[in-house]
């Protein structure tokens, strides 16, 4: 099993950052378990964590009135889940839950907010990383949105 | 083309209306249907005649874009004037046939019962060079394909063709630059070429056994050597009065590389995507079927149909249409006839009739249309694409 | 071109809107390739095309799934045993399984585009050895809106080959993973520079897909897909089928990417 150091320098996220910065981001980090069905996060709660999954999925989901809880996304090894913490209001959007037994990195956001705000090149660092996740996410949920298996559209 | 010039075929010959009247006559008696030019409706039409009385002697078409008249001749030509709103696609490829017969059996047994072709042949009268190679034309897409349309074949395999050499082109002909005519080289049984002078005679070529065979009915005289050269005479001074030209040279590929010039969008303002000009060319041959029951006997049938690429479901698929644009639909319309008809069955969809341009109702030119785009070769339109 | 009769000997349902009809001849035999398709008629209705969804049997039954989206699908997947339709056929190209031999093989389905690739799978199950590795990906609107579901897990329960399922939306009943097609490109196993790929589902599925599987190194010519246009005659006579220079019913449904990507990126081609 890897340690937290090979993790973190391994994940294409951190990918490229100097060993000094990697040694600090290791350093806010520690390994995590949930039990399936348990809730990494809830929509609302302050956001001053997030993961990198190491085993099993995760899934963010929301709830509406009649429809019951709709499942967003699934995260699975190897992916981030959560950027809410680098961006105020730092509260998150959807809940997280663990769809099988899951084990993650859970990394101290706040702990790096702090030492982003003294450290501007970290910042400008972690913000381009978590900016091309989010540009990623964003690409398939525009796919999502196009709906291109509905009866009405092209199918 | 199906029928080539042997240089076995005999010399050309001369008849005279006498001559001329025998013909139908002769293929009358052999029981073809014989289809010629005649004065319907305020036009020069292509219908069944019975004798060259139906011909419609000392009358010429007027044709401009979006203009068609009729006007009298000052000598009584019998075929003096070019084309008009018809093309021989009406009677090979007629605007609507019944395919099959369906009838559920006992049991739930399904017959399909194929309709038979017509029981004459036909005799084409006046088919003019243009004509003929959109017969070529349309006998690659029916005949020449991994599939070959029974109704179609039918029709044209038991076809006579008597083309006629024009002397009058019309102001919207194009065909000496898209290389199909004026003059009728191939693919006839008989081709005649008409003088009106002191004698008004007509110079008849052989274009095949079977129409060597008519000809020897004939009791017409070898063609002198005055004869043929007035004959070759008619059809270059054709050629210097060609009312439209296109420059045919790379034309696939101008149009493949300029589908989203801004000139599509400009003129499909103009267009009302009636389409008269997929009616009139004697190339297009989209259809439709129209798949029907029988209320008396509770069977089915299947009925094939004109269609027309400018009709707003021709392209419809679940969701929509491909097309909904008039703009897209007349694009679809050019560059299938000058660009992509080349890809798909080897030749141009254009024979440089110039029908399209004479019956636009707003007068689009599709030869003014190619010169624009090729002046403009590599426009595109930022708005529309 | 007339039809040829054939029997409906069952109807089973794969989704709320689509069903698959085993028909038998009752008279000359049609038997499509992988890829290609029929001309299906509902009596007195209409004429539809559709993909193989199985290559016939030793007493050559037609094996057709078909997604209730008009008058005469609707006819056809609602055809009660013992009905008769007609079947003109096969026509069309055919997916290339010989260019895979030695290869790995990628199918990308979304929607009902599993449908017409699972010739290709069965195939490719059948002579596995010819193939080097198989990856099957599969993406649906919803969970009950995937096709051949315990088919899919059959085949997931095989050791020779990778499937992986997303579907766009689900609800927590689902633990399977929640996402588009396309994010299952850069996990699946296959090797860009040598692999095959066959892509079927709605025109921008396929697009997505094969922009996916080009990021991950594969090049345009070992990407294949099946294109869609309206069809009335299926013999290259009647004209409504073409995409710019081609016929899809002659010269498709199944094109190279490289030769469709320019006319798919053209609105309104």
């Amino acid at each position: 099993m890897q340690t937290i150091d090979q993790l973190v320098a391994e994940s294409p996220v951190f990918e490229g950052l100097a060993p000094d910065r990697l040694e600090l981001i290791a350093g806010c980090a520690q390994n995590v378990g949930f039990e399936h069905g348990e809730r990494l996060f809830r929509e609302g709660d302050p956001a001053d964590t997030f993961y990198l999954v190491r085993k099993g999925r995760v899934s963010l989901s929301t709830h509406a009135p009649a429809r019951g809880a709709i499942v967003i996304e699934t995260l699975d090894p190897g992916e981030i889940v959560g950027w809410s913490w680098l961006f105020p209001p730092y509260v998150w959007h959807f809940d997280a839950r663990a769809v099988d037994d899951v084990r993650a990195v859970a990394f101290d956001g706040a702990c790096l907010r702090g030492k982003c705000e003294t450290d501007g090149a970290l910042g400008y660092e972690l913000m381009t990383r978590f900016a091309a996740v989010m540009i990623d996410r964003l690409q398939h949920t525009r796919l999502r949105l196009l709906d291109v298996y509905g009866r009405d559209s092209d199918s | 083309m199906r029928e080539e010039t042997h240089l076995t075929h005999p010399a050309p010959a001369v008849i005279d209306l006498d001559g001329l009247h025998a013909l139908i006559g002769v293929l009358r008696d052999r029981g073809y249907c014989v289809v010629g030019p005649t004065r319907r409706d305020g036009a020069i039409a292509y219908e069944e005649i019975a004798s060259a009385d139906e011909l419609p002697a000392g009358w010429t078409e007027v044709q401009e874009a979006a203009t068609y008249r009729l006007e009298r001749r000052e000598d009584d030509a019998r075929f003096g004037y070019p084309v008009g709103p018809h093309s021989w696609k009406r009677w090979l490829l007629p605007s609507r046939v019944r395919l099959w017969q369906a009838r559920r059996g006992d049991g739930g047994a399904t017959e399909f019962v194929e309709e038979a072709p017509p029981e004459r042949p036909f005799a084409f009268i006046g088919v003019r060079s243009c004509d003929l190679h959109a017969i070529a034309v349309q006998d690659r897409v029916f005949l020449e394909g991994a599939y070959v349309d029974r109704d179609y074949g039918a029709r044209r395999e038991g076809a006579f063709l008597v083309a006629v050499n024009c002397g009058v082109p019309g102001g919207t002909c194009f065909c000496a630059s898209m290389g199909t005519g004026p003059r009728a080289e191939s693919g006839f049984d008989l081709a005649l070429t008409e003088l009106v002078g002191d004698e008004h005679r007509f110079v008849v070529e052989v274009g095949s056994d079977r129409g060597a065979e008519i000809v020897s009915d004939l009791m017409g005289d070898p063609a002198t050597p005055e004869d043929i050269d007035a004959a070759l005479g008619v059809t270059h001074a054709a050629v210097a009065q060609m009312g439209r030209s296109v420059e045919s040279f790379d034309l696939r590929d101008l149009l493949a590389r300029n589908v989203e010039h801004p000139r599509f969008a400009a003129t499909s303002e103009r267009c009302l995507s009636c389409g008269n000009c997929t009616l009139v060319c004697p190339t297009c041959f989209c259809t439709s079927v129209d798949d029907v029951n029988v209320l008396a006997d509770g069977g089915a049938e299947r009925w094939r149909r004109w269609d027309s690429c400018y009709s707003q479901d021709y392209s419809h698929i679940h969701g929509g249409s491909v097309r909904p644009s008039s703009r897209a639909r007349y694009r679809q319309w050019l560059t299938h006839k000058f660009g992509t008809w080349i890809d798909q069955f080897g030749t141009s969809g254009c024979v440089g009739c110039g029908r399209c341009i004479t019956w636009c109702p707003v007068g689009i030119d599709v030869t003014e249309e190619l010169a624009a785009i090729r002046v403009t070769d590599g426009e595109v339109d930022h708005a529309n694409n | 071109m007339t039809p040829v009769p054939y029997r409906v000997v069952s109807r089973a349902p794969e989704t709320a809107d689509t069903w698959t009809l085993l028909l038998e001849p009752l008279g000359d035999h049609i038997a499509p390739a992988p890829g290609q398709f029929n001309m299906l008629y509902a009596f007195g209705v209409g004429e539809v095309p559709i993909s193989t969804s199985a290559s016939p049997d030793a007493d050559g039954a037609l094996v057709h799934t078909i997604r209730d989206v008009g008058a005469v699908s609707h006819a056809l997947a609602g055809s009660a045993p013992g009905t008769v339709i007609g079947v003109r056929g096969p026509y069309g190209t055919e997916w290339p399984v010989e260019q895979a031999h030695g290869r790995d093989l990628v199918i990308v389905a979304g929607g009902i585009g599993l449908a017409p690739l699972r010739p290709a799978i069965y195939h490719a199950l059948a002579h596995r050895d010819e193939f080097a590795s198989v990856c099957v990906l599969v993406g649906a609107r919803t969970p009950a809106e995937l096709l051949f579901v315990r088919e899919l897990e059959d085949w997931r329960g095989r050791f020779d080959v990778d499937v992986d399922v997303t579907v766009d939306n689900a609800g927590e009943e689902w633990h399977g993973r929640v996402g588009v097609v396309t994010q299952l490109v850069p996990r699946a196993p296959f090797d860009p520079a040598t692999a095959v790929a066959f892509v079927c589902g709605p025109e921008l599925m396929m697009t997505f897909s094969a922009r996916s599987l080009l990021a991950r190194g594969m090049p345009k010519e070992s990407i294949y897909i099946s294109m869609e246009r309206n069809m009335q005659c299926g013999l290259g006579h009647c004209g409504h089928c073409q995409l710019g220079p081609v016929l899809i019913c002659r010269d498709g449904p199944v094109f190279r990417f490289d030769e469709m990507e320019r006319l798919m990126e053209v609105r309104e081609l």
